[in-house]
Order: structure tokens, then sequence, then C-alpha cells
């Protein structure tokens, strides 16, 4: 098959034919990666910018070191490092960074939009590596890859996604991802992190963690912000451990062998319980290893290497 | 300078007359208006056939951003676009910098609109010092400068025991209080409307209820000072519900709606281009159609366009940064005939939502066409369809959420106390 598209704004703009070819082409990558002389020659002289607005190490590094392993070039732009500190618009910052030739943009940003802001305006490609509560796509490739690596399959999987829906952009990524992949997606959590009508994107709502987590394949836990607690969305980090952190006896509710998913960096005794994120099911460094796999097919497939 | 406007479709809500008429024009006021006027010698005679004659328009709400952001519009500017609209008087809200808190401020947009304007200015005078919702402004003098109202517009005043006694206040100088409703509380970091289309985009919301809720707030504050009270851009069913219950019991709230909230949803956001972003936002389907049906039995009893420029630069970004506004003098007319195509409204009554509705609204004596009456007058050609262009607007602000919209009816001519103050096609000049 060809894959045809420019830019990665979301995983919205992917059907289940893109998402099973971008996996495809992941596990395929992951081999390269598993090679003592972990680089191969494909993207040689093409050249990646990064730009982050937020700080995002793991997220940062794993496209690095995608597109290293392609061969392309990398330019990083971060707020410690360059004029986006000292005022400058997105879009000047764009342009400059366009002058420099570039064959795509890699953006983080906290304000939804930002990377289709880019992509109307520039002739690269454009990655959304994060904006805002918006989208992730390239965590919930990674995510769908880990979870097919580990069952085999996606179609007719139980997801649970737990914790705050409303700011999470991996959230709605993985929700329309999931659901496009054939697997049932349950979302839980305070009432309060449950934004109105995220129904329509295709997820289930239960506001009863244990009866969310009945029979799921998939435990995915969100990282709780602890500045959210300002905004009174829960009263403590503590009563939200008890209520919606995942503990062994809660996990219990779950299928056996039931996978635990978190897209880091992890509160280790508010979302997760200790004994749960390194405990036996955690896929959680397993996530971070498919992340190089996923971006790299990503990188391949945007500049042109899934066409015939 | 005389002028007979001949053979047009007059349109005037105030007399309800729809029919052909000839309009003669000496100086600045309406001599005659009947049937087959003949030309007097020195006049200059306009053939208006296929044309409707129509009173100069009335926008109760524009932002025209002199003193301060004259880099966004300018009195000179704003007015100018007025005309292009058919508008002939526009009140100007008081978030300008310094704020129109103090009758000097009210005197020096008086003056310059007197000097460099191409429609009638009435300024809205603030409720409170700086906009801060703490202290009463000088409502008084402010009206004795010309102020026609006060209003916080866009920070609605927050504190409920200052709101009773602005309006009571107002009350005793049978000044007009417009609030725009608002609870701040519940919109806080919000961008659009609270719902799926919000929840998609990853954005922050405002919900219908925080609007609803100020209403509520304001009709139970109505009732105990009996002042005078409009709304500004209603933009909710359930505002559009509570007015309509408040004006049955006898209170005297009157609303105004915008043409963007009639016409466009939150859908329109989808793409995050910060040109669909305003304040109050675009909302579903239901509420637009409950703001149709507000207008339709009378609960809303105008059109007003919150024309709200922003230099292009400052739009040029994130949405979430983006600041709150969108123009909307040169398209409003338009934008409303779209209701008579619809069958919403009739022709005479969306006339009248642009014209008597708010001259009634404001105790002016504007927005008329009979004998005696100041010489404002819109000439539109209902059936010439054109797009969109805001690079075209006259206004500064480009930031038009109808860009690329085909509009059906255009203005032909806009003349302001007898003055050809837009006239494209050079009818009188
Ligand atoms: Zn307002």
């Amino acid at each position: 098959m060809e894959f045809k598209k420019r830019h990665l704004l979301g995983i919205e703009d992917l059907d289940r034919d893109n998402i099973s070819f971008i996996l495809e082409t992941a596990a395929s990558f992951k081999e390269v990666s598993q090679r003592l002389i972990k680089k191969v020659p494909t993207l040689r002289g093409r050249s990646v910018v990064l730009i982050f607005y937020e700080p995002s190490t793991r997220t940062r590094v794993s496209f690095e070191m995608a597109a290293k392993r392609l061969s392309a070039d990398t330019f990083s732009l971060s707020k410690a490092t360059s004029s986006v500190t000292k005022g400058e618009t997105l879009l000047d910052t764009a342009k400059n960074v366009e002058a420099m030739a570039p064959d795509l943009i890699v953006i983080r940003h906290p304000a939804a939009g930002a990377p289709h802001f880019l992509a109307q305006r520039l002739s690269c490609g454009v990655i959304n590596a994060g904006d805002g509560a918006h989208e992730h796509p390239s965590q919930a490739l990674l995510d769908m890859l880990t979870v097919k690596e580990h069952l085999g399959r996606i179609e007719g999987l139980k997801i649970v996604i737990l914790g705050d829906i409303s700011h999470s952009r991996v959230a709605r990524s993985n929700i329309l991802g999931f659901t496009r992949m054939g697997a049932r997606v349950v979302v839980s959590g305070p009432a309060t992190m449950i934004p109105p009508g995220i129904e329509n994107l295709g997820a289930q709502v239960d506001l009863n963690p244990d009866r969310a987590l009945e029979g799921a394949d998939v435990v995915m836990a969100l990282r709780i912000q602890k500045e959210r607690q300002d905004e009174s969305l829960f009263p403590t980090l503590r009563e939200y451990s008890i209520h919606y952190g995942v503990n062994l006896a809660r996990l219990k509710r779950a299928k056996e062998g039931a996978l635990v998913m978190h897209p880091g960096p992890i509160n280790r005794g508010v979302e997760l319980d200790p004994a749960v994120a390194d405990g036996p099911y955690s896929v959680i460094l397993d996530q971070v290893a498919n992340g190089v796999a996923v971006r790299m097919a990503l990188l391949f497939l945007l500049m042109g290497g899934g066409k015939a | 300078m005389k002028v007979l406007i001949k053979g047009g479709r007059l349109l005037d809500p105030a007399s309800n007359t729809d029919g052909e008429r000839d309009v003669l024009v000496d100086g600045a006021t309406i001599a005659a208006v009947g049937p087959n006027i003949e030309p007097p010698g020195d006049a200059k005679v306009v053939d208006a056939s296929g044309l409707w004659v129509m009173p100069g328009l009335i926008d109760m709400h524009v932002h025209l951003r002199e003193p301060g952001q004259e880099y966004k519009e300018n009195i000179a500017t704003g007015t100018l676009a007025a005309a292009a609209g058919g508008f002939t008087t526009v009140c100007c809200m008081a978030n300008t910098d310094p704020v129109n808190d103090t009758p000097a401020v009210t005197e020096f947009i008086l003056k310059k609109a007197l000097k460099e304007g191409s429609a009638r200015v009435l300024p809205v005078g603030a409720v409170s010092k700086g906009l801060e919702g703490k202290e009463l402004a000088e409502m008084g003098e402010m009206q004795a400068a010309g102020t026609i109202a006060a209003s916080d517009d866009g920070r609605s005043v927050m504190d409920v025991r200052l709101m009773r006694r602005a309006l009571e206040y107002a009350r005793g100088l049978d000044l007009l209080i417009i609030s725009h409703p608002e609870d701040h509380n519940l919109t806080r970091h919000g961008v659009i409307h609270e719902g799926e289309v919000s929840t998609r985009l990853g954005l922050d919301g405002m919900p219908a209820q925080a609007e609803e809720i100020a209403v509520a707030r304001e009709l139970s504050l109505l009732e105990l000072t009996r002042g005078r009270l409009h709304f500004a851009h209603v933009s909710t069913r359930g505002a559009v519900q509570a007015i309509k219950r408040a004006k049955d019991r006898g209170l005297a709230a009157t609303a105004e709606v915008t043409p963007h909230h009639f016409t466009l949803t939150h859908e329109a956001t989808a793409a995050y281009d910060p040109d669909f972003k305003m304040n109050p936002p675009l909302r579903p389907e239901e509420d637009i159609k409950a703001l149709k049906e507000g207008l339709a039995d009378g609960t809303i009893d105008a059109i007003a366009t919150d024309h709200a420029p922003h230099a292009p630069w400052e739009k040029e970004v994130e949405f979430v940064y983006a600041p709150f506004g969108v123009v909307g003098l040169e398209t409003a007319l338009a934008v409303t005939m779209r209701l008579v195509d619809e069958g919403v409204l009739e022709l005479l009554d969306a006339v009248k939502k642009l014209t008597s509705g708010p001259a009634k609204i404001l105790g002016i004596d504007a927005g008329r066409l009979s004998e005696g009456a100041v010489a404002d007058i819109v000439l539109f050609d209902p059936g010439k369809s054109w797009v969109v262009d805001p690079e075209a607007f006259l206004s500064k602000g480009k930031n038009s959420a109808f860009k690329g919209m085909t509009l059906k009816g255009a203005v032909a001519l806009t003349l302001f106390e007898g003055n050809p103050v837009f006239d494209p096609e050079g009818l009188v000049s």
C-alpha cells in the first residue's frame, strides 16, 4: 500500500488501513533497533527539525533517536535554547525554520492546534508530538504497537483509560486509535475530569473505576498533573490515589494477564501503585522501546518512504 | 444639497411601510416621502429602481478601539466600515485605552467622531472605573457629556452588589445599562463553547450556563431595582427563554444578537482558525434555532455586530493565544437578509432589528424614513451576490467569520445626515 500523507496531525486523520500500515512498518523497524549497529542509511541527507515548546525529554529523545537510526540530520529547538523565550511568535519561528529547508518539522506545543497552524502555513511536513490537550498521535501508535505485540491483536479488546481525560492528549489519541482498530475503550476517573461529549470520539464512560476495570485487557493510567489540584478537580492526591489509583486489588478486576500501561512520567503512589508500576504486567518500558520504532516508521513514511 | 431618491422600494418598519416611494432629501433632513415626487430643479436625482430604500442602520455594539488601540481600528476607519455596511449610527463600547470611564474620554470620542466620522457615534460609558468591577464610574457626568448607555462589556460586573447599585443608580438617570452576561468563574481559561467540539479539539470550554446564570442574575436584580437593562450578544437557548419570561412579566429587559451567533455553529472552530474565536463563543445548532425563534417572536429586539477588529498579526497565532472578537459591520446587513430568505423573519421585521428596534432601546430619534426625520438612508441592491473578501473591507480589522462566504445583497449608497458617506458607484457624488 501507499502512504500519501504529508503530515501527522492526529489519529483523527488516520483510518484503520493507515494505522495498520504504520504499525507494520514500525514492527519491521524494530529489527533495526535490535542490531549491533543500529543505523540504516534510508534517510541520509534528509533533515528533521524538532521544535519543543514544552519540556519533554522522552518524546524528543525518542524522535531524535528515530531520525538518527535512519541517518537523517536533526536540529532541535527548545524553549531553553531558542528565541522561543524571547517572545518570537510561532509563525516567525516556523518561517525561520522553514528557511533552513527541513523535510519535516516535529512540534510539541502547549496550545491545541499549533501543529495545524504550522501545517497550514509551511511547505514541509509536520508531525504533532503533542498539542495541548488535543492529540499525541505517536504515543497512541506506540501504545497500539505494544498492545499488539503482547496480546497479538487489538480488535475486540477492552481498553480502560483511567484519569484526567479532559486534559489528556494521550487519552484522545488512544480513544480514536484503539476504537478505529476495533477495540472497545472505556474511560473512567473523577467526573470533573471526564469532558462532555467524549462518547463522540468513540469512548464509553463509566465513572466507577472498579466497574470500568471489570474484564479489561489493557489498563492505561494517565499521569495526574499536580497543578490540577488548584482547579478543584479532586480534593487531594491522597483521595485520588485511593479512589482512582491503580493498585493490585483494583487490578484484580481486570482480566488475568492484563497489560498495565502509562504514558509516563509516573507519579508512583498516585495514579499507579508502585507494586503495579514495577510489577510483572507493566509494559511501560516496552512502550519506550516501541516509541523509537513507531517514530522511525512515521519519519520514513512521511518523507516518502511509503511510496512505491 | 437636494437629493431625490426615485423609484425604489421603501422599507420603513417605523411607519410599517413597504412599497414604492420616492424620498426627497434636503440638506440633512428628509423633506418628503411619497409616490411620484416631482424632482425640484436643483435636486440630484438617484434612480433607485430595483433597489431597496431603508433607514440608516443602527449598530448598538461596536468596538472602535480609539483612543489607545488605533492600530486595530480608529473612529475614522470604524465609521467608514459602518457606512460601507449601511450603518449610520454606532454605539462604541468603553474598553478603550484609557477606558471611557470619565466625561473627558467621552468628549474626546464625540469630538473625534464629529471631525472624522462617517457615521453618528454614540459612546457607551463604563459602569465601573477602569472596567474593574469595583467602584461605579461617573455615569451621570458621562451621560451629561453624551454617553447613550453604560456597560462594562467584555468584563461583566461580577460583583452582584455593585451591579445592583449600578442598575438602581442608572434608573435615577434614566440611563440604559448594557450587560455582557457571563459568569467569569465558569468561563475561566475557556476559548470556545463547552461541548463535543471543545472536547474533540482539546480546548477549554465556556459552558452555556455561564451566560444563562448571568442572565438569570441580572433579571433577578432587575426585579429588585426596576431599572432598564439590555443584554448584549445573547447566544444561548437558556438566555432567550429567560428573557422571554422576564418580558412577559413586564420587566424592562431587551436583547440583541449578533449575525455570527445566529449563523455559525461551534463546528466552525474545528480548524483552530482564530477568526472564529469570539466571546460569547459560537454555539451548537439548537442554540441557533432558539436565537432565530427569539428574533421571530420579538424576544430579541435588535441585531448588533459586536464589531471587534484586531490587527492581522494578533490573530495569526495559536488559537488559544488569539484575542476574542470578529469584525461585522460590513457583512451584517447581507447576513441578516439570509433570515428573510430562510423564512425566519419578514423583510420589514428584519430591517426593524437593525433600525427602529435598536432606536427604541436607545431612546433615539433615528432609524425611520419619514418627513422631518434625519436623512440617514441606505440603498440596498438585493440581487447582487458577492463573496466576502476581508482584504476589501474598509475596516482595519480583517478578522471576519464570514470570509469566503457568498452573500446576497449589497449596499449601493449610504447617506448620513444627507451626505453620501458610502457611494461606490457614484450615484450622488
Ligand atoms: Zn461583550
